[in-house]
């Protein structure tokens, strides 16, 4: 009986809370991405060629966890088969949000393009129910004039923790060397 | 060090490649991050604690590579792979390769 309570109770706070957090993420996802829209993310090999760009290694990472509701639904819609809905939207809300905070990793580069992207998707496991990792990786080509010379030290300024709505996008801005 | 998943660099020529470099780490957090996000599995939402752990390794993984890449005296890394697997619960292993070359 005990059991039975804890059952619906955790199911009550997945589908209460679980939606509310889905829907107020979907909300930040698509406001954010009308904020990046100008920076074009491509999945091409060939970077072009008319201005000399520098290529530095941009990405963006998130763990997102199913909820109680999610992982139960889930599984009775096994049982039928058919779509998975419930881990759909939540695979969708990962990998957009990675791409966010690969594109915020790239727009504090003052990059102009990012190319070749890439995305890995892998199940991070948490006792029972599960976690989902998407990593968003491409490389973020920055024209000449704005870059810095080293690379690699740029990869030290983490996008952890950067669902920063409002990347300043001019804060890395260095001078021209002289 | 230049570090890119492209192959190609348009006006940058490539002197010499060099071969094969990598960096690999595993990390996991400990039990109270476990038992947290074992409670954020009934609610839904963001693993931060996971998210910052798979950045850092990322990072100690890239860091790796760059060394391994100056040891074999390489300017630039690219066509850069990474590649996760969770190896037992609450760990992971962090992959990354690439090809090391000589930029003049």
């Amino acid at each position: 009986m005990i059991e039975l309570g804890f059952f619906v109770v955790f199911l009550a706070c997945g589908f209460i809370f679980g939606q509310r957090a889905e829907k107020r993420h979907f909300k930040s996802i698509i406001k954010r991405e009308k904020q990046t829209i100008s920076l074009p993310v491509v999945a091409s090999k060939y970077p072009p060629e008319d201005q000399r760009y520098d290529q530095v290694l941009v990405s963006g990472n998130v763990v997102v966890a199913s909820d109680y509701f999610k992982s139960f639904t889930a599984g009775l819609i096994n049982i039928f088969g058919g779509r998975v809905t419930p881990f759909e939207s939540l695979l969708d809300r990962g990998r957009r949000e990675a791409v966010l905070r690969m594109k915020d990793d790239a727009i504090s580069h003052n990059a102009d393009w990012v190319f070749n992207i890439k995305f890995e998707t892998s199940r991070i496991v948490t006792g029972r129910a599960g976690a989902i990792e998407v990593l968003a990786y491409g490389t973020a080509l920055v024209p000449e004039r704005t870059s810095v010379t080293s690379s690699f030290s740029s990869l030290d300024t983490s996008s952890a923790g950067s669902l920063v709505t409002n990347p300043a996008i001019s804060a890395t801005r260095t001078s021209p060397a002289t | 060090m230049l570090i890119s998943n492209l192959e190609i660099l348009p006006d940058r020529r490539i002197v010499r490649h060099i071969g094969l470099v990598q960096g690999s780490s595993v990390r996991s957090k400990h039990v109270g991050r476990d038992i947290m996000a074992s409670f954020k599995n009934i609610f839904g939402g963001e693993l931060q604690g996971y998210t910052e752990l798979l950045h850092e390794s990322r990072e100690e993984a890239t860091a790796r590579l760059v060394e391994q890449a100056k040891s074999v005296g390489a300017n630039a890394v690219i066509n850069v792979r990474y590649s996760t697997s969770s190896i037992a619960a609450g760990a992971a292993e962090i992959f990354v390769y690439g090809t090391a070359v000589e930029l003049e």
